[in-house]
């Protein structure tokens, strides 16, 4: 289980939110909705350690954890706005590159789970070829081969198609199924196929 | 979800990894990959043609040219090391990565080493002689580089991320970094300089060998420290 | 012990107690400058080979001393702020900056006017003028640094990365420096600084180089001060605090 106690975050001049609270349990996902500039991004970089609050703190399983510390980088994954994919780079080497830096990881061959992800023929190709869509697909493969019970992903949504929604879907339901916790900010109304969806808004001062 | 079983890589496949995706960028940028050479031979064409071609002049200066030249064109190479990482995304996965990010640091600098440090070493002799410098100072010369180079490379890669998410990096880059670089000019330079007056210069290299290993030791902490800041 | 460096270092214990430091801190400097003055420039002899121009020492040597110790207090300073989170190290270390920048400048336009007497020039590539041309090198990078990077708190951490990095290496830069100059330099050039000094000019150097410690540590607070209040402006206490002022 995730508790978040009185994260407060300034950026500059600006207070993003203060005295934030909230929590997620095994086979949650929560999604954080709010205007552009609320906060939503700071906030999933501060959960993944990237940043760091001004004040608050971060439980796991009942104890604090230092979000920069390795042990927090072996349970979360984040997949940032920025989506990580080397555009001179095939996905097939994108996602060697990924996995070897991704700590414990299947050993599934990569091949196959780019056919999952649905770039069966791109393997070879660099991803400055790929749509917007596909190097997208390339970056939330990186999903499919770690086993951290923390997802964190932001717009995992933007320029996919509608196959592309449903995969994604189905890959954020079977995280929750097998109890992993997925938090992710997105802005259109997308089929979420989770069991238990919990909101976040954060313009509207704290949930 | 079958569950395949878990595979956790060890330290040198990691650093095995990053070096090969470095190595694979760098050719697919091909054409990049010459210009800080580009640079470094013609600052050194530079130094005659505004100083005379008096021979003594030139081999009284050459230790101190070719030392300056490297200087600086590592430091211009160096500028890019991180700005596409950055860019893309792919720093942050770097820094998210369970794995030492110093080690990832080693490994993407090693790379950068190969590809303009390595070349660097292999040119000077040709440019050396060209200064008048005397051919038994060459060996030396490429010993000094040798054991330089890769210090340049780390040193200079701290600034660089420091700077990595400055829009305008560059000209801070230099005033942040080249006083760094003060200590490596002088002993090589003086390295080089001695070497050509046929005297010994073990004790020189020796302290050129301390300083890579002293950097070798701190430098990727502290470039991981600033990477960790540049992505907050 | 924590909660006394925690309270110590809350803005708002900080500006209370600086406020109670500052005056007889400023007294106390204006005392020993005139006193050091008074010393160095009238009562204190010429020297029998350099004249009058070593009254310049007295003005050089506490400025080159503290340049250096400035930027020690500057990086441990800055260090602090960076391992332990703690804002008023960071401002401490900002409110340093420019003042070790300045005695850098003081050290070189002073040793430079002394060298001209001495050397028949203004500039030589003396080891001490060189470390402290490169010192200043260090801290313009350092000031440059912080001011390039928007957010505050990242340019403490980034800065403090950069002076924790000159900080290990200005001992290497100074010892490859006077390696340099004994290789180059013939051994005639006398070095500054004089291995055995009388007491009647012994006395006003020290008082000068308290005046100038002082004076330093005023200037600090001051500056930090200052850059508190600003820092906090949004906060509770500083706004309750001008809301009884008017």
């Amino acid at each position: 289980m995730l508790e978040v106690h009185g994260l407060t975050c300034e950026r500059g001049e600006r207070l993003l939110f203060e005295n934030l609270s909230f929590s997620v349990r095994s086979g949650e996902l929560l999604r954080i909705a709010g205007v552009n500039g609320s906060g939503k991004t700071t906030l999933l970089r501060l959960l993944c350690g990237l940043a760091l609050p001004d004040e608050g703190e971060i439980h796991w399983e009942g104890k604090k954890v230092r979000t920069t510390s390795e042990q927090w980088r072996r349970t979360t994954s984040y997949i940032g706005h920025n989506l990580g994919v080397k555009l001179e780079l095939t996905p097939l080497e994108n996602l060697q590159f990924a996995r070897a830096i991704s700590g414990a990881s299947s050993t599934e061959p990569l091949e196959a789970l780019l056919d999952k992800v649905g770039l069966y023929g791109f393997e070879y190709d660099p991803c400055r070829t790929l749509s917007q869509g596909q190097r997208r697909r390339v970056a939330l493969a990186r999903l499919m081969f770690t086993r951290t019970p923390l997802w964190i992903l932001d717009e995992p949504f933007v320029a996919l198609d509608v196959a592309g929604i449903a995969f994604v879907a189905d890959l954020l339901a079977r995280q929750t199924d097998a109890g992993g916790m997925v938090i992710l900010t997105t802005h259109q109304d997308t089929p979420l196929e989770n069991k238990i969806i919990k909101e976040l808004h954060l313009d509207s001062g704290n949930s | 979800m079958s569950q395949p079983p878990l595979h956790e890589p060890g330290l040198i496949e990691v650093f095995g990894a990053v070096l090969r995706r470095e190595l694979t960028l760098a050719f697919r940028h091909r054409g990049e990959l010459i210009n800080p050479l580009m640079f470094f031979v013609i600052v050194i064409t530079l130094f005659p043609l505004g100083i005379g071609p008096e021979l003594n002049t030139l081999q009284r200066i050459s230790p101190g040219i070719i030392w300056v030249a490297a200087l600086l064109a590592t430091l211009l190479s160096l500028d890019t090391v991180f700005r596409s990482d950055f860019e893309d995304g792919a720093l942050e996965q770097m820094v998210l990565s369970p794995q030492p990010l110093p080690l990832i640091i080693i490994a993407k600098l090693a790379a950068h080493w190969m590809l303009t440090g390595l070349p660097l070493i292999l040119l000077a002799p040709l440019l050396g002689y060209m200064l008048a410098m005397p051919v038994e100072a060459l060996p030396p010369l490429m010993a000094t580089l040798a054991l330089g180079t890769p210090v340049l490379t780390l040193v200079g890669a701290i600034g660089v991320a420091l700077t990595v998410g400055l829009n305008r990096g560059s000209a801070l880059l230099s005033l942040l970094v080249l006083p760094l670089y003060i200590p490596l000019l002088i002993f090589a330079a003086s390295a080089v300089d001695t070497a050509a007056s046929g005297m010994s210069i073990t004790g020189h290299l020796l302290i050129l060998g301390a300083l890579l290993v002293f950097t070798l030791t701190l430098a990727p902490v502290a470039i991981a420290a600033a990477l960790r800041i540049s992505t907050s | 012990m924590w909660k006394f460096i925690h309270k110590f270092a809350s803005p708002k214990y900080f500006y209370n107690i600086s406020g109670k430091i500052l005056p007889p801190l400023g007294w106390i400097t204006v005392a020993l400058f005139a006193v050091g003055l008074v010393g160095a420039l009238f009562l204190s002899p010429p020297d029998y080979q350099q004249g009058e121009s070593v009254r310049i020492i007295y003005i050089h040597v506490p400025a080159a001393m503290l340049s250096m110790s400035c930027y020690v207090a500057m990086a441990v300073s800055a260090a602090i702020g960076l391992i332990w989170r703690i804002k008023l190290a960071d401002i401490v270390a900002w409110a340093i900056a420019p003042i070790g920048m300045t005695m850098t400048i003081i050290a070189l336009i002073t040793g430079s006017l002394w060298g001209k007497p001495m050397w028949g020039t203004y500039w030589v590539w003396d080891a001490r003028l060189t470390s402290e041309l490169i010192l200043l090198f260090l801290y313009l990078g350092f000031i440059a640094l912080q001011t390039a990077i928007e957010d505050t708190r990242t340019a403490a951490r980034a800065s403090a990365i950069l002076a924790l990095v000159g900080l290990v290496n200005i001992p290497i830069i100074k010892y490859s420096v006077n390696w340099w100059n004994t290789l180059h330099q013939p051994a005639t050039i006398s070095k500054m600084g004089k291995p055995s000094i009388d007491a009647s000019m012994l006395w006003p150097l020290l008082v000068m180089i308290a005046a100038y410690m002082c004076y330093f540590a005023w200037l600090t607070l001051k500056r930090a001060r200052c850059e508190v209040i600003y820092r906090e402006r949004n906060s509770s206490w500083v706004k309750k605090m001008v809301g009884e002022a008017s």
